[in-house]
């Protein structure tokens, strides 16, 4: 049976960005990006994706929506896919991307590729949350997702080799889908936040050569990481966990229920809250000693303010910048390329506290020495 | 610049050889032992007797039964199909320094004086030996400035564990270990730096690279406390790039009372310019089976040659080898010492091959090929430099040393080939593929070739007219690139499996196992 490809494109995407505005998300924003004269980068980058995964066209179905969301650059591109569903020309809305992928979840695609931008990828992850595997094109003008390839080039081989499923090399993993409130950023607030995950392919880059024959694998390093931080987990003290993939693995290694998004809590490694607001983080951290742990959220470096709100500045000033612990695998560090660590609390004075260099976890026994920006 | 290289065809043999286990047949046999004769039977008595009982097979070994020509034929094709250190110019391999080794030496290491001595023989007769190891303990001496070395290590990391092993006992002796459980590294120096510390116990702090390319200092500053047990690193490290401050990093270090360590696995660069004792270093190691010209053996035989200064000196490997003035000697009294990382005194072919390279060399001979290689260095990263889809990161203006890591990030943005496919590519003009990089996940598409001082101009010309040719093909034909190797022995693999541990299989019965699980 072939393979099912699911293609959406969201058509606007990336038009304010050429034209100096900071994404086109609502109906406003868009006609102002018109006049000033946006052409839309997705269709240009969609194709190239397409261009890659032509390659392997007799063996998939390619399924998609009408005109500029898909069916314009597939047919370009040389497939003969199958349209489904319908939309009104040059008008289409986050509505439109909503019901295509709700449709193409019914249709049982094995991946869902889109193309847009941080908006797009929200508006996926709202409707197929990770029930099936899906990847981004990257085209919008605000692209702060993890969910994204690296280039429209990579999304189209990503592709290929998760629907060829040749490649023992690829994996699925959790990626988030940050987006930003487009209001308070165009009035040049910054604001992102942690909207949920996908479950996205990616092809570790095993470049290594067999000389000094050692691997790296995510899995194994988060695992690593987890195993460090419950080692040296002292019974006396509360131990905040924060949000993500990483953080995570603490819990699942400690067999504590737990949550994703949310803000969970362990005392003598058992589970002493769930989904945690920060009331209730004050109200936990009184009277004991405690400590937070925090992963990396997101491609730009955020450990406290993008994700992980409800661990306030009060919270984080309660518990004392000695008591921060921050884990992440050396491939997160990496993607950082260079730049420092990055905390928005909303307290100036608390992000202050926060700067300098910290030893984040990288490994069992495995320290990565970063600076956090002030 | 328009390249005058005629590149070569190459084409190599394919045999389609089996594993060694699969071409055995039950009963087939290379020697024939002969039956003793009665005398001896009776004079010796039964032979099994001399084996006691609890170490007897009960069973036999799983061997592959062959015959002498069998064997002889397999490791010929083997070899055919293998693009050796000299059958290719052996740029390819950076950091690890393809050092032509001379035949002479060669000749000497299997000498019955050397190849059939025993290291449990009387010291009175194997004088010899021992003074050549104590000699060339004093030459690395005073190529490093350090004041002990012991050449037990059967290779660089090898070395760098005693040195993990020696900042223990030297925290211990001074009551300090239970505090000082941190050591620190810089990720672009060798992965031994900090996959031995942590074996030996410790908690491994890495420094990132600055804007620069160097571990950035103010990093190193925030990482040092009471708890540091000392520094790990390298320099130049793999880029290249030697770090003119790096006494500041051993001051920082010694002020909370770390030790320090120099690995100088690639001393190439700078041999007999600078030493690690005026660095400020407390130690350091050489791989003999790099810069000292003797061959690389495939995971051994080699030697990590450890030296340290005098208030170290107590805590190295059992025996070292002693002088009153008449007689070498194998001292054994060493209370402190933290006993044996390997049997004996170390790979002495190695050290034999050592010591008559540097006799051969002279001092001055040293210094020269140090200066060669940099010159190559320089010379080959210009070519390079011109090859379309070729950048370099980091200090793009400053002289490297004895090696370059490169990227081909751009090419593979233009073309879509990366650095795994040229390195596929590169075989079928007949020259080995090339080492990415040790950290491929940092600099992007990396590759780092090393010409020292054993390769000609023309060399390094052919090598880079390779790359040329390659990238050429890249931005013109990609699928050849691609699908390449096309001349080789063994076509394109599927590298992904090679860190799937469920498809792995170390030995021919771990094999059967897994192929009878999958059954
Ligand atoms: C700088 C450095 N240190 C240590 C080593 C480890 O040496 P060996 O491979 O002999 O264990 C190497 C070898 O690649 C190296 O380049």
């Amino acid at each position: 049976m072939s393979k099912k490809l699911g293609f959406i494109v969201n058509p606007i995407a990336g038009m304010g960005g050429r034209v100096g505005l900071k994404g086109t998300d609502g109906q406003m924003i868009l006609e102002k990006a018109r006049q000033l004269g946006a052409v839309p980068e997705s269709p240009r980058r969609s194709a190239i994706a397409l261009k890659r995964i032509i390659c392997i066209k007799e063996n998939i179905e390619l399924i998609t929506y009408p005109h500029e969301m898909g069916e314009d650059e597939a047919r370009e591109c040389g497939f003969n896919p199958t349209v489904i569903g319908s939309i009104r020309l040059g008008r289409t809305t986050l509505h439109d991307t909503e019901n295509a992928a709700k449709e193409m979840l019914r249709l049982g695609v094995d991946l869902l590729l889109f193309c847009g931008g941080d908006g797009t990828a929200r508006d996926v992850y709202n409707v197929i949350g990770d029930e099936v595997a899906s990847l981004g094109i990257p085209a919008g003008v605000k692209i702060h997702s993890a969910v994204y390839a690296t280039s429209p080039h990579n999304a189209g081989d990503l592709a290929v080799a998760c629907l060829e499923g040749s490649s023992s090399g690829l994996r699925l993993r959790l990626a988030e889908v940050m987006d930003i409130d487009e209001e308070a950023f165009r009035d040049n607030r910054l604001s992102a936040r942690l909207y949920g995950y996908l479950k996205v392919p990616y092809q570790r880059r095993l470049v290594q050569s067999g000389k000094s024959g050692s691997t790296h694998e995510e899995e194994a390093s988060i695992d690593a990481i987890a195993s460090d931080v419950i080692n040296n987990m002292q019974d006396d003290c509360l131990y905040i966990i924060g949000s993500g993939t990483t953080t995570r693995a603490i819990m699942e290694k400690l067999g504590l229920e737990n949550t994703l998004l949310g803000i969970d809590a362990v005392y003598s490694k058992k589970l002493t809250g769930l989904d945690l607001n920060e009331a209730q983080l004050l109200k936990l951290t009184e009277g004991t000693r405690a400590k937070i742990v925090v992963t990396v959220i997101g491609g730009q470096g955020y450990i406290f303010g993008r994700g992980n709100q409800q661990i306030s500045a009060k919270v984080i000033e309660k518990v004392g910048k000695e008591n921060i612990i921050v884990i992440a695998t050396q491939n997160k560090i990496l993607s950082l390329k260079g730049n420092p660590l990055l905390v928005d609390t909303g307290e100036d004075k608390v992000n202050q506290m926060l700067g300098g260099y910290i030893k984040v976890i990288s490994g069992f026994n495995e320290r990565i020495m970063l600076k956090v920006a002030t | 610049m328009k390249s005058q290289v005629k590149l070569r065809k190459y084409h190599a043999p394919v045999w389609s050889e089996p594993i060694i286990m699969e071409m055995s047949h039950r009963g087939e046999r290379g020697i024939l032992i002969p039956i003793a004769e009665d005398e001896i039977k009776t004079a010796i008595g039964d032979a099994e007797s001399y084996v006691p009982e609890e170490m007897q097979r009960k069973e036999l070994p799983k061997l592959p039964e062959l015959s002498q020509p069998q064997v002889l034929r397999h490791y010929e094709h083997l070899a055919q199909e293998t693009l050796g250190m000299e059958e290719n110019i052996d740029i390819s391999q950076g950091t690890c320094t393809m050092k032509y080794s001379p035949k002479v030496n060669e000749i000497l290491a299997r000498t019955p004086q050397i190849a059939d001595i025993h290291p449990l023989q009387d010291e009175d007769t194997i004088q010899g030996v021992l003074q050549i190891i104590y000699q060339l303990d004093l030459f690395l001496r005073e190529i490093s400035g350090m004041d002990q070395f012991t050449f037990q290590a059967g290779g660089g990391a090898h070395a760098t564990y005693i040195n993990a092993c020696v900042l223990r006992a030297y925290h211990d002796a001074n009551g300090e270990l239970g505090e000082r459980n941190e050591v620190i590294t810089t990720v672009f120096s060798h992965p031994c730096d900090a996959a031995t510390p942590n074996t030996a116990g410790f908690k491994v702090i890495t420094l990132m690279p600055d804007a620069n390319g160097y571990p950035d200092i103010e990093a190193l500053r925030a990482a040092c406390s009471k708890h540091t047990a000392g520094l790990m690193m390298t320099n130049p490290e793999d880029t290249g790039i030697y770090n003119p401050r790096v006494e500041e990093y051993v001051k920082a270090v010694h002020d909370v009372g770390g030790l320090c360590f120099y690995d100088q696995a690639n001393l190439n660069g700078i041999m007999g310019v600078a030493r690690a004792r005026e660095a400020g270093f407390d130690a350091c190691h050489f791989n003999l089976h790099k810069t000292f010209s003797s061959p690389h053996g495939c995971m051994g035989p080699a030697c990590g040659a450890y030296g340290v200064r005098n208030k170290l000196a107590k805590f190295l490997p059992t025996p070292l080898i002693g002088f009153d003035g008449k007689k070498y000697h194998l001292d054994y009294d060493r209370p402190d010492s933290l006993g044996k990382v390997r049997e004996f005194f170390g790979n002495v072919q190695v050290l034999l091959r050592t010591y008559a390279w540097i006799m051969s060399m002279g001092a001055d001979g040293l210094l020269e090929a140090a200066h060669v290689s940099v010159i190559n260095n320089n010379y080959l990263s210009k070519l390079l430099m011109a090859i379309p889809g070729v950048t370099k990161r980091y200090a793009e203006d400053k002289i490297r040393l004895d090696q370059v890591r490169f990227s081909w990030e751009k090419l593979e943005k233009d073309t879509g080939c990366g650095t795994l496919d040229v390195q596929k590519r590169m075989i079928d003009f007949g020259v080995q593929s090339y080492h990415t990089s040790h950290h491929p996940w940092i600099v992007r598409e990396p590759f780092t070739p090393e010409p020292c001082e054993t390769y000609s101009k023309e060399d390094c010309d052919y090598w880079a007219a390779v790359l040329r040719q390659v990238s050429w093909e890249a931005y013109t034909n990609p699928k050849i690139v691609k699908t390449a190797p096309h001349n080789a022995a063994i076509h394109a693999i599927n590298r992904d499996v090679l860190d799937d541990p469920k498809r792995w299989a170390m030995t021919w019965s771990a094999y059967l196992k897994k192929v009878d699980n999958n059954r």
